[in-house]
């Protein structure tokens, strides 16, 4: 970097320049009604503000560098826990998460937000699988999800199953998808495969919307049947032959019950994918899945069969996405393609990497930093996107590497004995 | 005698791999034996690496035949996918470039190197997720081969450091204690000997010749380091321009002049090589 007060002037106009450059059209020419139609108005003052701004940004930038670059960023303290910390903050936010709706503070709208987080958290759960132990960048993760939900409203409005018979249903569909995406995509790596599996979220998306006579189109489907816990509706009114939740535990009934039930389900159904992936990892199969990300070549002269071991990452983390769509589907009673783009593939993959590939306890704090931040922030509109965005950069300025990126041992020596 | 240990462990017949035009390895046959140590040598790109690669699996020979002795009968090597070759034929590599899983600690490398048999003892993960016993169990076992190899190469004190973290001479060393814990008939070496000081790399000739005595497997090993070749190997191959050009002791193949030849070149045909 350039150390005189002459090079900096030099960089800072070259920025401003470039600003006022990409400024012109952009900000420079605009499209006005007037009596004889449209007509083209200039506002070169804009252009001007935003090539200065630019121009004093950076002059200011490259003169307090050298003082911030001494008074650096502080760490974060999370990230060095070690392990038994570790362990012990994840049963506290377990905990946290079981009293949750009980506390005072907690009213429908927190319930129900909390809701959504945890889908993502599943959902980032369900990925890590994929992106962080087996290291197969996947950018179709949300069509996983998609055949989730649609297996259960299908399922369940055309065969009238009931949502616990679907759920595994919907796994194994979405597993088997997941299958079907891992055959054609083995050989390839990295990039190459981070586009294949883009594609696919997209042709999924793309059939859900034109296939009419099956999903009904764009205008998908509703009236999807809510859970029942035991076989206790939580309906007003319960259809003949079942008992409502409020009837049968002696409440009066609101509606907040089936907030709080949705809750616990997609609770219990993300701390079972946790358990599940917490498992697997010290189980030859997970070490399998990490090996493979490491180095492929040496898994291969190890006698490990990498294709197995791809497609077993595939279809279990596309199970997991696949129980996930199910709970989507009936919390929501309405799905339709416009629920799958390639938005939430790209918000579940940032969770996964910002979170620290592979570690659990960050994906969840990051599925709290870019989903449950923005939905406080709905009140803001359209600058909801912005706190999306300001809690991406603020990830990457501190822990360019995700929120937790140490990774601990599957097994040790010492407690091997 | 049972039929199936009489004859050499390995043996290379007629065996040619061509890149285009290129003959990387040019009707080459030897032969390498049980409980002894077998060096291939040559000029650099004289085709060491592709041999290796054929016999690993990792390239498929356009011509030629690799038989290896298996317990139950011989095996076509050339027939098998790589991983294949390294979990039926039991065939182990290392590599010229270390491979090492490098965030994954040195335990956990030399667990991940007993998969085929972990895998099969957890019921393709079944007994593991529902934690029955006999997992539990084939993992102890696990655990113990890795702390037998550990000592061997004298890594136990990184057990549960990252193999990454790990010095270079380090990392050979536990590379080839992950290719034993295979459990393999025949260690390929790929110059394992490349980067190591004097100290390191006595060290390693102590530890193939342990391989070859305790174990009593075979060792093919590719080096460019004479004082390894000349101290430990039992037979030697030597490689030029894919062919061979001579074979036998250490001593014998010392005296060659075709070796001498090739290595340091003669006068009159330094200008041919040269051209080509």
């Amino acid at each position: 970097m350039g150390g005189t007060v002459r090079d900096k002037l030099i960089d800072a106009l070259l920025g401003g320049f470039v600003a006022a450059a990409l400024a012109l059209p952009m900000l420079g020419f605009r499209l006005v009604d007037s009596a004889t139609g449209l007509s083209l108005a200039t506002r070169f003052d804009w252009v001007a503000w935003a090539g200065g701004l630019v121009f004093a940004g950076r002059l200011a930038l490259a003169i307090l560098r050298p003082l911030l670059m001494k008074a650096s960023l502080p760490a974060l303290p999370l990230p060095t826990l070690p392990l038994p910390p570790r362990l012990a903050a994840g049963w506290a936010m377990a905990a946290f998460a079981l009293v949750l709706p009980f506390m005072p503070f907690a009213d429908r709208n927190l319930v129900d937000k909390a809701t959504l987080v945890l889908i993502y958290v599943m959902l980032g759960w369900g990925l890590n699988i994929v992106v962080g132990l087996a290291g197969l960048l996947d950018l179709g993760f949300v069509a996983f999800y998609a055949v989730g939900a649609y297996s259960y409203a299908l399922l369940s409005q055309t065969f009238g199953l009931s949502f616990w018979v679907c759920l595994p249903l919907a796994g194994v569909l979405a597993a088997g998808f997941g299958l079907a995406l891992g055959f054609p995509v083995l050989r390839l790596r990295g990039d190459y495969l981070a586009i294949v599996t883009l594609g696919f979220g997209e042709i999924i998306r793309v059939v859900l919307g034109a296939w009419q006579d099956v999903t009904n189109g764009p205008m998908g489907i509703s009236g999807i049947e809510r859970p029942s816990l035991f076989g206790l509706s939580f309906k007003a009114v319960p259809p003949d032959g079942q008992q409502s939740f409020a009837e049968f535990f002696g409440l009066d009934y609101t509606a907040d019950h089936r907030v709080i039930f949705l809750y616990f389900l997609i609770l219990g159904l993300a701390l079972l994918t946790n358990l599940f992936t917490l498992r697997i990892r010290r189980l030859p199969v997970g070490r399998a899945w990490e090996a493979l990300r490491e180095d492929e070549i040496a898994c291969r002269s190890l006698g490990i069969n990498p294709t197995n071991i791809k497609l077993s990452a595939f279809a279990l983390g596309a199970m997991f996405a696949g129980f996930a769509g199910s709970f989507f589907a009936t919390r929501q009673g309405f799905i339709s393609p416009e629920s799958f783009t390639f938005m939430e593939s790209a918000v579940i993959l940032a969770i996964v990497v910002l979170g620290g590939m592979g570690s659990q306890i960050g994906i969840v704090l990051a599925a709290l930093l870019l989903v449950g931040l923005p939905e406080w922030f709905r009140e803001l509109q359209q600058y909801r996107m912005l706190a999306f965005g300001a809690a991406m950069v603020l990830i990457m300025l501190w822990k360019p590497s995700g929120l937790l990126a140490t990774r601990t041992p599957t097994i040790r020596l010492g407690g091997a004995k | 005698m049972n039929p199936a240990s009489e004859g050499p462990l390995l043996q290379v017949e007629h065996l040619t791999m061509r890149f285009g035009g290129l003959f990387a390895v040019n009707d080459l046959s030897f032969a390498a034996n049980d409980g002894a140590i077998t060096a291939v040598i040559g000029p650099n790109g004289a085709g060491k690496t592709t041999l290796f690669n054929c016999i690993t699996g990792f390239y498929k020979p356009q011509v030629g035949r690799l038989i290896l002795r298996g317990e139950a009968g011989p095996i076509l090597l050339e027939r098998l996918d790589d991983h294949a070759i390294a979990r039926k034929a039991k065939v182990a590599r290392t590599f010229q470039n270390i491979r090492l899983f490098p965030k994954m600690s040195v335990l956990e490398n030399l667990i991940v190197a007993q998969h085929t048999r972990l895998m099969a003892a957890s019921a393709f993960s079944l007994a593991g997720l529902l934690g029955l016993p006999r997992y539990a169990r084939a993992e102890a076992e696990a655990v113990e081969t890795a702390r037998h190899w550990l000592e061997r190469v004298r890594l136990s004190d990184f057990a549960d450091e990252p193999a990454g973290s790990l010095p270079y001479g380090h990392q050979r060393r536990l590379e080839i204690a992950r290719a034993m814990c295979t459990g393999p008939r025949l260690l390929c070496l790929d110059e394992p000997a490349a980067g190591l000081n004097p100290h390191e790399s006595a060290e390693l000739n102590r530890l193939l010749c342990s391989i070859r005595d305790r174990d009593r497997i075979g060792l093919l090993l590719i080096e460019h380091d004479m004082s390894v070749v000349m101290e430990i190997s039992d037979h030697v191959v030597v490689l030029d321009y894919g062919s061979k050009i001579a074979e036998g002791t250490p001593a014998e193949v010392k005296a060659d002049p075709a070796v001498i030849r090739a290595y340091l070149g003669e006068p009159d045909e330094a200008e041919d090589t040269s051209r080509c």
